[in-house]
């Protein structure tokens, strides 16, 4: 057996003087080439949850380990750069062109700017953006696709043990959205990326995820994959949450089969 | 092109240079200490308070008067440095508070994003939030550098050549094509600079590396010309070579070197800031041309700055007043007779400072009452004790220094003049004020032509408040050994008369003489005949 990708045990973080802890005690784990989702409301502690991954949040309490590793042993640098991160709202540097964007931590890392460029080329064209064409640009003169895919390219670059993703898809128009998330699941497969996904759209975690973590109120309400949770949640508010997508593929079932059954969604 | 306008160009290469040389050094300067400063700031909420109270406060200083606290803070070293330092200190506010504001305003998003994407935290500070930063902390070097430039104007007083010569000499020429040219030149030069650094903030953001080269040249190539004409540096250019020349002279003879010739040695004439001093500074320029020696003056200065400058060999040669050197330098309350003063001055300056009192140019210029002669036929108002009973009712105009000097304090106690109004202006308008008015007396200047110009008349001064003010050359200890400088200003003892001064100085500031016109008439007729009588 594999030792998991990341493994948190008993995570909390309380912030300042709140009495009522952000995150309460989080035991989750991915298995290399896993791609979990953590689904929540805001203010569930899912993105505090992610950003203790690599320490953008020092934990209150408990440990994450990655690849074994424990966190706190490493410099929160070098951790940061061997995990590649995705931005809600894409992040990328605005001065920067999209090569560097690309080759940032690359660079960071001392890489040779000849191995820069021919990984950066290798990476923006794995992600459909031919170099030649783009490399150049600043991130204002690409559409919000394609400043996304950029975004993946960075968060792949230095060729990860895991990559953290918050809200990635978020601001996409539908069928940009669609688009790549069916490439970023074809490009994790065949890179077998271990993946935290963090998302409050429970249609994309089911879509994407290999299983999907139910954070309420800090706390993980229920970890399974779909189909377990599709069929036995375990309480009120993950049923609640996990009925959206079943009632929109219903609709559109039963829109498909000429009846209107299924009423409005 | 005019006559007139012409002499202002012939003087631009000199003046723009220097100020070039004073404004972008210091601008540059400013930015290196004040980023650090600003980031530091940012970072520290324990240095940030302290940091920026100072330097705001040390900004409400009046310029003019951190120029001079840097002269006194320097220990009286006058030109270059205190001007510089003073620029220095106010290009400072801008850029830093226009970095703190810039690194603050960088999105906590971009922040976070470098971060996450493994940098350390002063590669954050570098790679992304001082470039997002950037267009603001240029904006606050724009700030500044329009600042500096107007700034640096108000280092003539303190002995650096600048823009700033235009506008004081015509202030006190009363020549206002000469204060217009001046700011014009000022505004131009601010405009420019502006401009260059606004080139570059678009070519480092669209990255265009060739105009970026081209504006970075040009500014440089600014600061270049004004270093080419003549450096003004810290010490006296002259000074070294005179000292050389000295040495010479003290050993082997050189045959080829005639003995009254300077050889091109650079003297360096002081001048205070009004148009006496001018046509006197004009008259020893004339000489030591003739002599073969390059004078360099340098006008405008304070009493105390141009004694202090002189005292230190920085400047080597100019024409002060027993009267105001007993006051202000010997610190002494009560005056004496003309002739005991002089003797008495020259002493004390030879034994406390070194300086050579080479002897006196024949006119006094004293401190005098003065009012319209209309009203004192009218009132029969003759001496200064006349005004005695009216005291109360009377406005005197004068210049602020004038106001802080013991002889006025002694004026008031021997004449009960207590009740007085004193008005504070600069001398260039006290006459004009009496003949229109808008005070009744005038604290002016024995020797100034706007008394006959004006139809005022001076106050009698029987108890003898006014010390004596015999014009007397004065040589900075180095300068008193140079032979050939002595001997060729020799010929202007005793030859100037208060009427040959006061017509001098009247042509110049009715007339529209130039002062260097006025002093080489003055020359041809003074300086053919015999010395006056004593």
């Amino acid at each position: 057996m594999h030792v998991p990708a990341i493994e948190l045990i008993a995570l909390t973080k309380c912030f300042g003087n709140s009495d009522e802890p952000a995150v309460k005690s989080v035991d989750l784990s991915v298995a290399q080439g896993e791609v979990l989702a953590i689904v929540g409301g805001s203010g569930s502690g899912k993105t505090t949850t992610l950003k203790m991954i690599n320490r953008l949040i020092e934990p209150t309490s408990g440990s994450v380990k990655v690849m074994g590793e424990d966190v706190t042993n490493v410099d929160p640098v070098g951790l940061r750069r061997s995990i590649g991160y995705a931005f809600q709202g894409v992040g990328l540097f605005p001065h920067m062109t999209v090569g560097q964007n690309v080759g940032v931590t690359l660079q960071l890392l001392g890489w040779t700017k000849e191995a820069t460029g021919e990984r950066v080329s290798e990476l923006l064209a794995m992600v459909d953006l031919p170099a030649n064409e783009y490399q150049a640009r600043l991130p204002s003169e690409l559409s919000g696709g394609q400043q996304q895919r950029v975004g993946f390219a960075r968060a792949l670059a230095s060729n990860p043990q895991a990559i953290l993703m918050d809200e990635p898809f978020g601001a996409l128009d539908p069928i940009t959205r669609d688009a790549l998330q069916q490439e970023f699941r074809s490009l994790q497969k065949k890179l077998e990326l271990s993946v935290v996904l963090v998302t409050h759209d429970m249609s994309e975690a089911v879509l994407l995820a290999d299983r999907i973590a139910v954070m309420h109120e800090g706390e993980v309400a229920q970890v399974a994959n779909p189909r377990v949770l599709l069929t036995s949640p375990v309480n009120e508010y993950v049923a609640q949450l996990i009925d959206t997508p079943r009632r929109h593929s219903d609709f559109i079932e039963s829109l498909l089969h000429g009846s209107m059954a299924g009423g409005e969604p | 092109m005019s006559p007139r306008l012409y002499l202002l160009f012939e003087q631009l290469p000199d003046l723009l240079g220097g100020h070039l040389t004073l404004a972008v050094p210091a601008i540059f300067f400013g930015v290196l200490i004040s980023l650090p400063l600003g980031v530091l700031c940012v970072k520290s909420a324990t240095i940030r308070g302290p940091i920026m109270s100072l330097v705001s406060l040390v900004q409400t200083v009046p310029s003019i008067a951190l120029l001079a606290i840097m002269v006194a803070l320097l220990g009286g070293t006058i030109g270059y440095w205190p001007a510089f330092i003073a620029l220095l200190i106010y290009s400072i506010l801008p850029i830093i508070r226009n970095t703190i504001v810039g690194l603050e305003s960088v999105d906590p998003a971009m922040r976070e994003a470098a971060k996450a994407v493994g940098m350390r935290p002063l590669q954050q500070l570098f790679r992304v939030e001082l470039p997002l930063a950037f267009p603001v902390i240029l904006a606050g070097i724009r700030t500044a550098t329009v600042w500096v430039v107007g700034i640096a104007t108000l280092s003539t007083p303190v002995g650096a050549p600048s823009l700033g010569n235009y506008i004081f000499s015509g202030l006190q020429l009363r020549d206002w094509q000469r204060v217009i040219f001046g700011c014009v030149a000022t505004m131009t030069l601010s405009l420019v600079l502006d401009q260059l650094i606004a080139v570059i903030e678009k070519s480092i953001q669209s990255r265009r590396k060739i105009s970026l080269i081209l504006a970075s040249c040009a500014i440089v190539a600014l600061v270049g010309i004004g270093i080419v004409p003549g450096v003004i540096g810290p010490e006296p250019a002259g000074f070294s070579k005179l000292q050389e020349q000295g040495n010479d002279f003290a050993g082997s003879d050189k045959g080829d070197v005639p003995r009254t010739s300077l050889d091109g040695q650079v003297i360096r004439i002081g001048a205070k800031g009004f148009t006496e001093q001018f046509i006197l500074a004009e008259i020893l320029r004339k000489k030591i041309e003739d002599a073969g020696g390059t004078p360099e003056v340098l006008s405008n200065m304070g009493s105390t700055i141009v004694f202090d400058a002189l005292a230190k060999n920085t400047v080597d040669v100019y024409v002060g007043y027993t009267g105001t050197i007993w006051s202000t330098v010997l610190k002494e309350t009560d005056p004496i007779g003309r002739t005991a003063m002089r003797a008495a001055v020259a002493g004390r300056l030879y034994d406390e400072y070194g300086i050579v009192l080479a002897g006196a140019l024949g006119f006094e210029n004293t401190y005098a009452l003065v009012a319209k002669s209309q009203t004192l036929q009218r009132y029969n108002l003759r001496q200064i004790g006349d005004l005695t009973p009216i005291a109360e009712d009377l406005k005197i105009g004068g210049d602020p220094e004038f106001f802080g000097r013991p002889e006025w304090q002694r004026v008031r106690r021997l004449y009960s003049l207590t009740d007085i109004t004193e008005v504070g202006m600069d001398s260039t308008f006290m006459y004009q004020a009496v003949a229109d008015g808008q005070v009744d007396v005038a604290a002016g200047f024995s020797t100034d032509g706007r008394i006959d110009a004006f139809d005022l008349r001076v106050l009698d001064d029987p108890k003898g408040a006014f010390p004596p003010y015999d014009a007397v050359l004065l040589l900075s200890p180095q300068a008193a050994k140079n032979k050939n400088l002595v001997h060729a200003l020799e010929p202007l003892l005793n030859r100037i008369s208060v009427s040959a001064m006061r017509d001098a100085n009247r042509q110049v500031d009715e007339d529209g003489v130039t002062p260097k016109e006025a002093a080489s008439k003055l020359l041809k007729h003074e300086t053919k005949g015999p010395p006056l009588s004593r």
